[in-house]
């Protein structure tokens, strides 16, 4: 025990002198078995007091406490507390920027409209002081997404303890982000007046543009490719079907219009993020299989006549229609935000959904949104042990208080710099 | 031809020349004709008509009017039997004959100008009160004519530019003249706006109560400068005293800032006559409560074409129901008695002026207060007797019309202007009706009938009609009879509509004659209305506020017990389990158990929560402007000026268990404006929204965002730049506010100043700060200046950096007000943490959280449960982070805040525990009344669901019906921030 507080004073001397982030744990190489908790699964179904186990960073059991199995490892006793699979937050642009106003820290939108070819992996900032903040609130794995453009570039899914980006990768290159053009455009309707939105006149030119660039690539690539065309070069995983395209839309007409222009382009791995008016496209979204990251519950209503509490039913309306829904980022401090995910899955479930539908969506939902179900997601024998203790409801901010995160089955820190200060600053006053 | 040249211009040149001015064209004579208008209806004014009657005009001025006057030999007589007699219309508030001055052009990478441009004059260069009209007028016949059309005779124009913008003039439209005689007044009222001039970049003020804080400080400095106390000479003041006795017409716009403006008047006791925007009728009361004389546009929105879904599902349904209601406002105005004119200011095309004016009569104006509106009210406004009607010794401006000028048939013909005429259309005979027609020896029956302004011709032989070709201008009639292919062609100048005789060829082309005799029981076959009178419009109801999720009737106060609930006083961690409460009269009454109340009504608590009412320390909504950016001290202005109750997000609030905000001003500047601090009582106008005897706060801010570290590499140039500026700053101000005061209280004469009465109150302690603050640095600066004026900080709000400084805030006696979790979105907040709130309360010093968001702000409860995540508070400690702390910090909490008998009954009821993810507000109770609740908002989505619905179909009746369209537009909703600009 006093070697212990030796050691975390050592720790805590060190940690606190560099300006730096939190040291990615080592492999595991101690087996875990995690008692008496609430298991939620992540695929909607719960087991109470429950046995959790793990090795080599994969679960090598899940099931009752009351199993009479053998505990491997250390055992860790969570009578009282909850269980889950590490929330995933899709549709994030968590490390590509630290520090808004900071133009320097911006890295998350190239110059140019169509830009399949921008990977946002090689910018990933594994020692971003905004990611770790992430991990104490349960929230370990992000798809990060490149911003701005027609077509935006390329994401991967990454986890939030690694030296570097490589080491973070969970999936490459998994998806190409396009966003598609509103019907509605902006313009400022008298000096300094408030802006007005009026009808887009050039949707079906823009339409029309992103169909023909990618008829364009379809023939490049068909061709004997002599000269090198790297955007469409980019692009070719989307004909094949191995890599999504997620198509960041609003409104029921732009819907069918996108998901319309791809099928007829044989792109078919499809993708809506933020989806205002899915719900009334559902059947169409249903028969192709395409599912819908909604933008975070905590936004006001688009409109002045909208239900408050609107973009809090979302999920619930979308999610009784049949349609498989992720939970997504995006908007005006979308990464010091993402900490919130678990809470806005927790709004949704105040506003009618299931509460463990709702913890679903930000784990085997979002998994399977971003193709990576079969690693995480759930709470799996087989699926790697990327898994966190809460002391209480994880999607509650009054009781989400997480004690113990495991990615891929290696402890993590969850100190931040903002945990360093409280600390320092608490030290300070305990020791005036 | 050329002698008739000649004397056309002998003519004009004698009539208007100035009588003293020598000639040289030939005789000097004096044109002094009589005319006489004999036989006409003749509407003297809007309440006085006389039939058959007589009205006399020599030398630009009517000499007599009535029903037997006596006509004087050698008068020129016109006979207006059938026709009526108006007054023309006068329209004052125009920019007739004065071009807008251009707009300095906005280059990029320009730098922002502080300072004015003049010297001489006012130091704000939009304080504009010496321009004249008159040295900018320019005659414009083209423009003229148009609003001769129209039947304007004068107009009182100006330049419409700047907040005070000079005197206007009175002038007649009269072409065949010229600026001698056709100006009636050359300094005819005072002209203000809310508008920059466009002569100037200068930035100050960047916002409306900008704009309202130099009106007053104006005003108080032409008081200063008339008792002879300025040293210098400032011809903006000298003009403004100068003119203070004429009509002071503000331009103000919406029915808000007509309110606005006429709240300045009140404080200057000036009665300003406003101009509004159209929509007065959605506060119809206020309007009325300002006494005022209101000028109003009529330039009502075309219906939005909603034939294309996906469009349609944009428009709110405020802008729907503006659509139906626009046109209804003349009438309710009318209805309520407020006195009003109207203008053709603000129509897009000047042409839209008379059909939407007879769209006003359907939707229930009276032709007799449209005829006010337009005659003796803008008349009465400029203080004028002898515009407007047609009294004896009146100007000779008058109209001559078919039938009721506002009736959509009737033809104007001429309107006459300081007794010259102006034919708008000329006079034709009637000859609608049937006539017998006989020539060549053959009989035709002929009907004339009208076609649009036309007039259109039947030829009959017997039972067989014939083709024929017709016109009838200038009383001249040109008819061609196809009979049989024999064509006759017939010519005859109408004088006797009886009889009408004429001259032609037949078809060997032989002289003939022809005569046409009217049957004589054959009535006038005039095109009577085919569709009657049409039904009158149906006018959507107006709701507080007059938007989608508006009350049709005011929440009323009530008796209200809640039972058997879990009651969190607030006070004390007390936790109150299966106990009840009693609300009456506005107030908390009694909290306990088995509670009885023979007229409450009962609210079954099982299972739910109440507590006090959410206190939002920092907010930005239900406002119509943020910051007054063009100081880097604004102390001047005030937020209360600028409350909109209309902002959907204070009903938002509500659904999230906010009953009290402070609305604050941005962070623009070291010493920003004061705020307002209201309850969210929904429906309710501005003013009652506000606290009685509203403690008095101010904004103040640090950091970035007073330096302009992020507004772009242009702004550069106001001081300061850095903290170590800020700080003089405070101490410059602070300095003078002192010894103003000490002037002041010294009983010596002093300039009154708002500013640094404003920062006196904060050195006397009446005013407390709230300041925008982040770094550690800047927070021991700011409350190290303080103590040297011997004062305290109130509140320091955001304050991320709190935790470093807690036990220095705690010494001081500063609240810290803060966001629960924001960090990461400019360099200042990198050290921003979350257990800022709770080691800030683990030091004593009085917390609350803050939303600064109109999103944040209705999940308050939410962001004070975080404080029990990061910090480990407990759900007592985090709940009143969002009730008495702030509370406190507002010096409200003898008010609000908590449950304790004597409080107001500001209180929520919770679905359950108010700390958690899963509970959302049910009820919130503002003062007893229920100013939300849920059950009631269900109805209200159905409710504007269907309106939206009705409104659609009224809109797709318009469109396939024929009328113009325009494409959905939606003004986007400003949400405001600190920072926002």
């Amino acid at each position: 025990m006093k070697k212990h507080i030796i050691y975390s004073f050592i720790c805590f001397l060190f940690l606190g002198n560099i300006f730096g982030q939190q040291t990615p744990a080592p492999k595991q190489t101690t087996d875990y078995s995690i008692e008496g908790a609430t298991a939620h699964l992540g695929n909607g179904k719960i087991i109470e007091n429950s046995l959790i186990m793990f090795s080599n960073g994969k679960i090598s059991f899940v099931g009752s406490a009351n199993s009479r199995i053998a505990r491997k490892g250390k055992v860790i006793n969570a009578k009282g507390k909850h269980i889950y699979p590490g929330f995933i937050v899709a549709n994030s642009s968590l490390g590509l920027a630290e520090i808004d106003a900071v133009r320097a820290t911006r890295d998350f939108d190239e110059v140019g409209s169509m830009l399949p070819h921008i990977r946002s992996i090689i910018a990933y900032n594994t020692e971003s002081k905004i990611i770790e903040t992430m991990r104490p609130n349960g929230v370990l794995l992000a798809q990060i997404t490149p911003r701005g453009g027609i077509i935006s570039g390329t994401s991967s899914v990454v986890q939030f303890d690694a030296w570097n980006w490589q080491d973070a990768v969970v999936k490459l290159d998994e998806g190409i982000h396009i966003n598609w053009p509103n019907i509605f455009s902006y313009g400022r309707s008298s000096f300094g007046g408030a802006r007005s939105l009026k009808p887009n006149e050039k949707y079906s030119e823009n339409i029309t543009k992103i169909k023909e660039y990618f008829e364009a690539a379809k023939r490049y690539l068909a061709s004997d490719k002599k000269t090198k065309n790297l955007p469409f070069e980019a692009v070719k995983n989307l004909f094949n079907g191995t890599q999504k395209i997620f198509i960041h839309v609003n409104g029921a007409k732009n819907i069918v219009d996108a998901i319309d222009t791809f099928k007829t382009l044989n792109i078919t791995n499809i993708v809506i993020v933020e989806g205002k008016e899915a719900e009334k496209v559902a059947n169409l979204l249903k028969k192709n299989n395409i599912p819908v990251i909604l933008k975070r519950a905590h936004r006001l209503p688009g409109n002045e006549d909208e239900d408050y509490d609107l973009p809090f039913r979302n999920a619930k309306i979308l999610s009784d229609a049949g349609i498989l829904v992720g939970l997504g980022m995006g908007g005006d401090m979308e990464r010091m935000s993402s900490r919130n995910l678990p809470f806005y899955a927790g709004t949704y479930a105040a506003y009618g959904l299931d509460k463990e539908k709702a913890v679903q969506i930000i784990t085997e939902n979002n998994a399977k949104i971003l193709g990576i179900d079969d690693k995480v997601g759930t709470l799996e024998v087989g699926k790697n042990a990327t898994i966190f203790i809460s002391e209480g409801d994880a999607l509650d901010m009054s009781t989400n208080n997480v004690t113990d995160a495991f990615i891929d089955g290696r402890k993590i820190s969850l100190e931040t710099h903002q945990t360093k200060l409280w600390k320092r600053y608490s030290n300070k006053y305990k020791n005036q | 031809m050329k002698k008739l040249l000649l004397l056309l211009l002998l003519n004009v040149s004698v009539f208007y020349s100035q009588e003293y001015f020598p000639t040289n064209t030939g005789v000097k004579t004096t044109e002094n004709e009589i005319v006489a208008f004999t036989n006409a209806t003749i509407n003297i004014s809007p309440t006085k008509t006389i039939k058959n009657g007589t009205l006399v005009i020599q030398n630009k001025k009517v000499i007599n009017v009535g029903k037997n006057v006596n006509i004087p030999k050698g008068t020129r007589i016109i006979d207006l039997k059938g026709k009526l007699i108006y007054p023309s219309f006068i329209d004052v508030y125009s920019t007739f004959g004065i071009k807008k001055p251009k707009r300095t052009p906005r280059r990029r990478g320009r730098v922002p100008v502080y300072d004015a441009t003049r010297k001489g004059y006012y130091w704000n260069d939009h304080i504009r009160p010496e321009t004249d009209a008159f040295s900018l007028f320019n005659f414009n016949k083209k423009e003229a004519k148009e609003l001769v059309n129209l039947g304007f005779g004068v107009v009182n124009t100006h330049s419409d530019d700047g907040i005070m913008q000079g005197n206007g003039m009175l002038v007649s439209l009269s072409s065949n003249s010229s600026n001698a005689h056709r100006i009636l007044e050359e300094v005819s009222g005072n002209y203000l706006s809310f508008s920059k001039s466009s002569k100037s970049t200068q930035a100050y003020p960047t916002s409306r109560m900008g704009a309202i804080a130099l009106l007053r400080q104006t005003y108080m400095d032409a008081d200063w400068y008339q008792k002879g106390n300025a040293k210098n000479t400032d011809l903006s003041l000298e003009a403004l005293n100068k003119n203070k006795k004429l009509t002071q017409i503000f331009n103000a716009g919406s029915y808000l800032d007509a309110l606005r403006a006429d709240k300045i008047g009140d404080q200057f006791n000036i009665q300003y006559t406003i101009l509004g925007s159209g929509n007065e009728f959605e506060r119809i009361d206020e309007i009325k409560a300002t006494n005022a004389k209101f000028i109003i546009p009529v330039n009502f929105r075309k219906a939005y074409d909603v034939s294309n879904q996906f469009w349609a599902e944009q428009i709110s349904l405020h802008d729907m129901r503006n659509w139906n209601q626009e046109p209804a406002n003349p009438a309710m105005l009318a209805k309520k008695g407020i006195s009003f004119a109207l203008t053709t200011h603000n129509l897009k095309s000047k042409k839209d002026f008379t059909k939407n004016l007879q769209k006003a009569i359907t939707y229930g104006l009276s032709t007799s207060d449209a005829l006010a509106s337009l005659t003796t009210v803008p008349a009465e406004i400029l203080g004028r007797t002898d515009i407007g009607n047609l009294n004896t010794g009146s100007y000779a401006n008058f109209l001559i019309t078919s039938g009721n000028i506002f009736d959509k048939k009737t033809t104007v013909y001429e309107n006459w202007i300081l007794g010259s005429q102006n034919i708008i259309k000329p006079i034709k005979k009637d000859i609608f009706g049937k006539y017998t027609l006989t020539t060549n020896g053959k009989t035709y029956d002929v009907s004339f009938t009208e076609k649009g302004k036309k007039v259109k011709a039947d030829i009959k032989l017997g039972d067989k009609k014939l083709k024929s070709n017709f016109s009838f201008i200038d009383n001249w009639i040109q008819l061609t009879i196809n009979d049989a292919n024999e064509f006759v062609q017939l010519v005859g100048k109408v004088t006797d509509t009886k009889t009408i005789e004429g001259t032609g060829k037949n078809s060997f082309g032989n002289a003939i004659t022809w005569s046409a005799l009217k049957n004589d029981n054959s009535i006038s076959l005039r095109k009577k209305d085919k569709k009657k009178t049409k039904t009158a419009p149906i006018v959507q109801a107006v709701s507080f506020p007059n938007i989608g999720f508006g009350n049709y009737t005011k929440p009323k106060q009530e008796t209200i017990l809640i039972k058997n609930a879990t009651i969190w006083t607030g006070e004390n961690d007390e936790v109150f389990e299966n106990s009840d409460i009693l609300l009456k009269d506005g107030k908390i009454t009694k909290i306990g158990k088995n509670l009885k109340s023979s007229r409450a009504k009962i609210i079954d608590g099982t299972g739910k929560y109440v507590t006090a009412g959410i206190i939002d320390e920092h907010s930005h909504i239900g406002t119509s402007a943020v910051n007054e950016a063009g100081h880097n001290s604004t102390a001047e202005v005030t937020i209360e000026d600028v409350i909109n109750p209309d902002d959907v997000n204070l009903y938002r609030n509500l659904a999230g268990g906010v009953t009290s905000i402070q609305i604050l001003h941005g962070s623009a500047n070291p010493i920003g404006g004061r705020s307002a601090i209201i309850k969210l009582k929904w429906g309710e106008n501005a003013e009652n929204l506000l606290y009685k005897n509203t403690p008095k706060f101010i904004k103040f801010a640090l950091g970035e965002n007073v330096k302009q570290s992020n507004w772009g590499d242009r702004n550069v140039i106001r001081f300061p730049q850095t903290r170590m500026g800020v700080e003089q700053v405070y101490i410059d101000y602070f300095q003078r506010a002192k010894e103003y005061d000490a002037k002041k209280k010294s009983g010596q004469p002093y300039r009154k100043d708002i500013e640094l009465e404003t920062l006196a109150e904060i050195i006397n302690k009446e005013r407390f700060i709230s300041c925008h603050s982040y770094i550690q640095s800047e927070i021991n600066m700011l409350m190290k200046v303080a103590e040297q004026f011997n004062f305290n900080i109130n509140t320091f709000t955001h304050i991320l950096e709190g935790y470093k400084v807690a036990d220095k805030m705690k010494k001081h006696g500063a609240g810290g007000s803060t966001f629960s979790d924001w960090w990461a979105y400019k360099y200042e907040v990198n050290d921003a943490i979350p257990y800022n709130a709770a080691i800030m309360h683990k030091q004593g010093v009085t917390v609350a959280i803050n939303s600064d968001d109109a999103e944040m702000s209705r999940r308050l409860n939410q962001e004070a449960a975080k404080t029990m995540k990061y910090g480990g508070l407990t759900a007592q400690e985090a709940w009143r982070m969002v009730t008495i702390n702030p509370a406190k910090l507002l010096h409200l909490d003898k008010r609000t805040g908590s449950l304790i008998e004597g409080k107001d009954a500001d209180v929520v009821l919770w679905s359950g525990n108010p700390l958690s993810v899963y509970s959302k507000a049910e009820k919130t109770i503002v003062d007893g009344t229920i100013y939300f609740d849920l059950e009631k908002d269900l109805e209200k989505r159905k409710a504007i669901k269907a309106e939206k619905n009705k409104l659609i179909k009224m809109m797709l009746e318009e469109k396939l019906g024929g009328a113009e369209t325009q494409k959905p537009s939606k003004k986007e909703h400003q949400l405001f921030h600190c920072d926002t600009e």
